[in-house]
């Protein structure tokens, strides 16, 4: 499976983040979707199953943490990558430990992001 | 009320949990050694006490039995002397008829041998039943004379014998008078009566042998002196002390002399006759030997009580310092904890700040990130190298601001205290990291020679940056702008040193010995004097070592060392 054709859900409240990166990935030929809340999250994921999702960890309502539990239950086959702005804290060790693929610090460096997203799709298999 | 009292020194022990202002020690230290020297010298005092009068009684005892032994053997001298001249005069009355008696030639020749086997005998008289003095061989012009009214006449008729007190008699020595009444088988009686004089009195007197000091003298019932007396006057004078109870064997009496000093008195009545023997011994003479005793124990009681004073200051100091100490202790465990406390929740607002800022920074790397896509894309865009450079400026500086929170978020993370593996050389490239600025300010040249062969370390992260913030502050603060410092660190199998040196104005001696102390500081106001004894507590804590040498205006090394295991974990 080529990047292009890899499913990629973004998730963060912060919009003009999220849907600035999701510009610059889909600039890059990448077919990304773009929601700004852990609810909207899950009815996109149940709606058309990603294959990565990109999430931040702190959100107002449902957390990050509650929705990477909810995935790794119905469909453990998603790899999510967590966004955090906190460097090394509990949120992201916490994330790894519940099967998160990785996390990365914000601000983050585009070329990194696109590297975690090819590996996890690669084990997802569908690099 | 004595245990009362005790109660009352002793709640000034007691523990509070204010801490113990410096002037309490001394009213404390003042309590303590008073406490423990009241206890330990009182029984010492008792028990001295208790000795010197129990060796007091006993010694008065020792002393005042051969007083009494030699009254008694005098009295019994005395009796003896007195015996014999009344038995001599009885024999003369019983062995002489009236007839022969009444003979001036006889007579004279019978007091004639009286006085050569008999010391003593000054005249004899012979009176006949009316009292008249019939014959009289001596010195005094008697004859003729009539004693019928005198009271020893009648006594000598009644008891048979008579002895008198004594009298100044002819050529002013003082005399008795012996009388024996001889009864005759007609019913009539005569009586011989002599004179002795009391020479002898005084022979058997220095015959007891008394010291110088001492004085012993002959009395009759009356108080009245039968002998010369060293203190209390002259023969016939008045004894000017109380006369002591009548007593058949001799006895001992503790009092007061005429002139307040005390002495003992020992007397002993005679039976037969109206003489009191009387023999006054000064206590003080007496109780010579007693005085060096006393001596000795006064010594060795205050010996005593200096010995007991010294050790209870002794352990007074000891119980103050270890309580100093503790009370030290527990102000420093309690700054630590406020210490801590205010690093957390710097720490805390670091977190919030840098997590605050990160999203935004986020936000401006995207943005950014996207019109150098844009203008990546379109070649015909004007001024499009230059764009990209001040597009490659903003992403460098937004980097900047991520390295700066990322280091605020590690410093929040300090406060998790947990054991991991770490490599010791990253936490000193991320703690010297946080004061780069302030060494590039001052043109400080901070130099990192790290051995690449360094091996990971169990050790608390957190803690471990706190210990190089501190040493680096502190070299900071010591060396002058465009000084050098530099950090070094070797590994071997056993754990890892780290050498901090730097070229600043360094310590004296004094300085140095102190500089672990909590509460030391050389910064006056500026510092808490709590750095480096946290420090200290910190590596101790992580099962480290830290030494510290340096010379002043040369510089400064402290030398860290930690094990690969904390043997004991914080």
């Amino acid at each position: 499976m080529r990047m292009e054709d890899v499913n990629i859900l973004l998730v963060d409240d912060e919009r003009e983040f999220t849907a600035t990166l999701a510009e610059r990935m889909e600039l890059r030929g990448l077919t990304v979707r773009c929601v700004y809340s852990g609810e909207e999250a899950l009815k996109e994921i149940a709606a058309d199953k990603p294959d990565v999702v990109v999430m931040d960890v702190m959100m107002p309502g449902l957390k990050g943490l509650d929705i990477l539990r909810h995935i790794k239950a119905t469909n453990p086959e998603i790899q999510v990558i967590l966004l955090t702005g906190q460097a090394g804290t509990r949120d992201g060790m916490e994330g790894m430990k519940l099967g998160a693929f990785d996390y990365l610090l914000k601000p983050l460096e585009l070329d990194a992001l696109l590297g975690k997203i090819a590996e996890a799709a690669a084990i997802g298999g569908k690099a | 009320m004595f245990g009362d009292a005790i109660k009352r020194q002793l709640s000034g022990l007691g523990g509070s949990d204010a801490v113990v202002p410096p002037g309490m020690y001394r009213t404390l230290r003042r309590k303590i050694t008073a406490l423990m020297l009241l206890t330990a010298a009182i029984p010492l005092a008792i028990m001295a006490w208790l000795n010197y009068h129990e060796y007091q009684k006993a010694l008065s005892r020792e002393i005042q039995n051969p007083l009494r032994v030699i009254v008694n053997k005098s009295k019994n001298s005395f009796e003896l002397f007195l015996a014999e001249r009344t038995s001599a005069v009885g024999f003369i009355a019983q062995a002489y008829s009236f007839k022969e008696l009444a003979d001036e030639k006889d007579l004279a020749r019978i007091l004639k041998i009286l006085q050569t086997e008999y010391v003593g005998f000054v005249d004899i008289g012979l009176i006949n039943d009316k009292g008249e003095l019939v014959n009289y061989v001596g010195p005094y012009n008697l004859k003729g004379h009539n004693y019928a009214e005198q009271t020893w006449f009648n006594q000598v008729r009644i008891k048979g014998r008579y002895i008198s007190d004594v009298f100044m008699g002819f050529r002013k020595f003082p005399h008795v008078i012996v009388a024996v009444r001889h009864s005759l088988d007609s019913g009539e009686s005569f009586i011989v009566r002599a004179t002795l004089d009391t020479h002898q009195f005084d022979k058997i007197i220095s015959s007891m042998g008394l010291e110088p000091g001492s004085d012993a003298f002959l009395l009759n019932r009356a108080g009245i002196l039968q002998t010369d007396s060293q203190r209390f006057g002259k023969v016939l004078d008045q004894f000017s002390l109380p006369m002591p109870p009548p007593a058949s064997e001799a006895a001992v009496l503790q009092q007061q002399d005429g002139e307040g000093n005390d002495v003992f008195f020992a007397y002993a009545y005679f039976p037969d006759s109206d003489f009191v023997l009387a023999a006054i011994k000064p206590k003080a003479q007496m109780l010579r030997t007693w005085y060096t005793v006393r001596g000795d124990l006064v010594f060795i009681f205050g010996a005593g009580v200096l010995a007991v004073f010294l050790a209870s200051y002794k352990i007074t100091d000891q119980l103050l310092r270890r309580m100093r100490e503790a009370e030290e202790a527990r102000e420093l465990a309690l700054r630590q904890v406020e210490h801590s406390q205010k690093l957390s929740s710097i720490g805390r607002l670091a977190a919030g700040v840098a997590h605050e800022i990160n999203n935004p920074l986020a936000v401006i790397n995207e943005k950014t990130g996207l019109m150098r896509d844009l203008i990546g894309l379109r070649d015909d865009f004007p001024d499009k190298e230059r764009f990209l450079l001040l597009i490659d400026s903003v992403l460098k500086t937004v980097m900047r601001c991520r390295d700066i929170t990322r280091r605020m978020l590690g410093f929040a993370r300090r406060l998790d205290v947990t054991l991991e593996e770490i490599n010791i050389n990253d936490v000193i490239t991320e703690t010297s990291g946080f004061l780069n600025q302030e060494a590039l300010h001052r043109k400080i040249d901070l130099t990192l020679d790290l051995d690449a062969d360094v091996t990971g370390i169990v050790s608390d992260r957190g803690q471990l940056q706190q210990v190089f913030l501190n040493i680096l502050n502190n070299a900071l603060a010591a060396v002058p702008d465009g000084g050098h410092i530099a950090i070094r660190t070797v590994g071997d199998a056993e754990g890892v040193s780290v050498i901090v040196r730097d070229d600043g104005c360094g310590m004296s001696k004094d300085t140095m010995a102190c500089i672990f102390e909590p509460f030391f500081t050389t910064k006056k106001t500026k510092g808490t004097g709590l750095g480096l004894s946290i420090t200290y507590g910190i590596v101790k804590r992580l099962g480290g070592e830290i030494g510290v040498e340096s010379e002043l205006d040369k510089g400064t090394a402290f030398t860290l060392r930690f094990p690969k295991h904390p043997k004991h974990e914080a």
